[in-house]
């Protein structure tokens, strides 16, 4: 049997008295995108930090290919091949593309002290890196990250990360502040991620989104998996009422009919 | 020409010459020619030489006050090390751009292990070096003034003035466009400033030691106003506490009529090359004209705030402009 690339078991991360998370256990394999779901303050960024290497956790293993890891620093988490793109993709709106998708590992060429940033190589591979994933609107590396649109930042953000050998890759909110057309782009590339045999771990809210790419999802509530279950073992409205917490989300209807119910007899 | 036209520097560039055409009507013969010309080149070598690391930190995202007292500290320390205590001048130059490389370091450690803003800090390095340089300089030699004769060698490498007018400076200033060009836009080392000027969590997490980077560029910034200072005292054979101060904002207003992004990450070394040749022909070319002083700083002051608001417009103008181009 093969290993996930990534298992976290039984991790718990506190800050002080308060518990952020509670035994959380996830594995997430190749060519398998894994969304989590949550609410805001549900304790996704924190676990987000964890599997990139920001926060290390209170207690509990992290493994890779079934052996335990440690990450001391986020450097430590990327030098395994773990990736992470934020919501805005961690690009720079006034650097052309080829520069900032070499940011920290420049491309060289002369000879001694006297390295010279290799700007023509830069540009061809970022170019052709954003063009295998379908985007061929772009063909100038010299054009700046902030001509593009969201959803480009992102699909660049990620190209970049592929590039660089991630194996994992954390994508957190890329379709929050992406309109629809922009949101299906993204999509679209996770996908071609996924068949690339990345390991995707999808961070989101949007219950459509993750629907549309996830094969495997947990849902978090206040710090502990809610619920852990495989494609097509519930519906949207199931997904959406356990991320609300079912009870909220359920009584939020019954106020709100019975007040259409007293506006109509009033 | 298009790719040109959709940068800041071709604003200042625009806005150089029309300056030049119009202190060359104003100013007349003296102005174009020998005379005008090393007037403008002698304040923009001064001014210019600090503009380029001053530059490449607001790039990064960072101010330095400290440049106006570092100056002065250095042309003092030099003059006392050499004077004073009689050791041979390249001692007391090397004390002098020892003093620079100390207070840009002081000035990185402060800005990278606290959260105050880095104009906040070297305001306070810039007053510390003063008191420290003018108490120092009266308690060793009893005034605030100290003199240096240089000898004639180290006086053609740094203080000769070429046919009485042209100074050494000048070539200094050149060479050192030559060398920032080289560290900003050729070498791998700049793609690191841009990136830390336009975000320095991502350029953390792309595995960018941005608090060594910082440090760097505050002690590249304090050993080349040093090397100024050391300029001063070759040149002028005196140093006083107070000079220098001048260099503080007028070393800002060329980097940002440059066309430098004044909340960091875009802006290149010619462009700060055309801002300080822009800052000195308009001191220069109001002079030469006869018209009152008092307007140099009318004019500073209003192009800079120009400079300041179209910078902006111009980048907006180039996202959207490489945005559009292909739909």
């Amino acid at each position: 049997m093969t290993h996930p690339i990534l298992a976290l078991n039984h991790i718990n991360k506190s800050f002080g008295p308060i518990d952020v998370l509670h035994d959380i256990s996830l594995t997430v394999r190749a060519g398998e995108v894994l969304c989590l779901l949550g609410d805001n303050g549900a304790g996704k960024s924190t676990l987000i930090k964890i599997l990139s290497g920001v926060h290390i956790p209170t207690s509990g293993t992290i493994e890779m290919d079934g052996a335990p890891v440690s990450f001391q620093s986020p450097r430590d988490a990327s030098g395994r091949g773990i990736a992470t793109v934020h919501q805005f993709g961690g690009t720079f709106p006034l650097m052309s593309i080829g520069r900032s998708f070499f940011v920290g590992a420049e491309p060289t060429k002369g000879w001694g002290p006297f390295k010279i940033f290799d700007r023509k190589k830069a540009n061809e591979i970022a170019i052709k890196s954003i063009r295998d994933f379908g985007i061929t609107r772009i063909d100038d590396g010299e054009r700046l990250v902030g001509g593009l649109s969201g959803g480009e930042r992102q699909s660049l953000a990620i190209a970049r990360a592929v590039y660089f050998g991630a194996r994992v890759l954390i994508l957190d909110e890329p379709t929050a502040a992406l309109g629809i057309k922009q949101a299906a782009h993204v999509l679209r590339i996770v996908n071609q991620a996924k068949k690339k045999g990345l390991a995707v771990v999808f961070i989101t809210h949007q219950v459509t989104h993750a629907m549309a790419v996830g094969d495997h999802f947990a849902v978090l509530i206040r710090g502990s998996i809610a619920a852990d279950f495989k494609k097509g073992d519930k519906t949207r409205e199931e997904i959406t009422d356990l991320m609300a917490g079912g009870s909220a989300m359920a009584e939020l209807e019954a106020e709100i009919e019975s007040d259409a119910h007293h506006a109509h007899v009033a | 020409m298009a790719q040109f036209l959709r940068h800041p520097e071709a604003g200042t560039l625009f806005g150089l010459l029309v300056a030049y055409a119009a202190f060359a009507v104003l100013g007349g013969q003296n102005f174009v020619g020998a005379q005008g010309w090393s007037s403008w080149l002698n304040v923009a070598a001064e001014v210019g030489i600090i503009a380029l690391p001053v530059g490449l930190l607001m790039i990064a995202g960072f101010l330095d006050i400290s440049v106006g007292s570092v100056v002065p500290a250095s042309s003092l320390t030099v003059a006392l090390i050499s004077n004073h205590y009689q050791l041979p001048i390249p001692v007391g130059i090397a004390g002098g751009l020892a003093v620079g490389l100390l207070i840009g370091f002081i000035n990185g450690m402060l800005v990278t292990r606290t959260t105050v803003p880095s104009l906040i800090i070297t305001i306070g390095t810039m007053f510390g070096t003063m008191g420290l340089a003018l108490g120092l300089t009266v308690l060793i030699k009893g005034s605030t003034g100290v003199f240096l004769v240089a000898d004639p060698l180290t006086k053609s490498i740094l203080g000769e003035a070429l046919g009485g007018m042209f100074r050494v400076g000048i070539f200094w200033w050149i060479g050192g466009i030559a060398l920032f060009y080289y560290l900003l836009h050729v070498s791998p080392w700049g793609n690191g400033v841009f990136a830390m000027g336009g975000d320095a969590e991502s350029a953390r997490n792309a595995g960018i030691s941005t608090k060594r980077l910082t440090v760097q560029l505050y002690m590249l910034s304090g050993v080349v106003s040093a090397f100024v200072g050391v300029i001063q005292i070759i040149a002028n054979s005196n140093a006083q506490v107070a000079a220098g101060s001048s260099f503080i904002f007028n070393s800002i207003m060329c980097v940002a009529i440059g066309g430098v992004s004044l909340t960091g990450g875009a802006g290149s070394v010619i462009g700060i090359a055309l801002g300080t040749t822009i800052f000195s022909v308009v001191t220069q070319g109001v002079f030469y004209s006869g018209l009152d002083t008092n307007l140099v700083s009318i004019v500073i002051g209003g192009m800079f705030l120009i400079a300041v608001l179209t910078n902006d417009s111009f980048r907006n103008f180039a996202q959207s402009f490489s945005s559009m181009a292909k739909k």
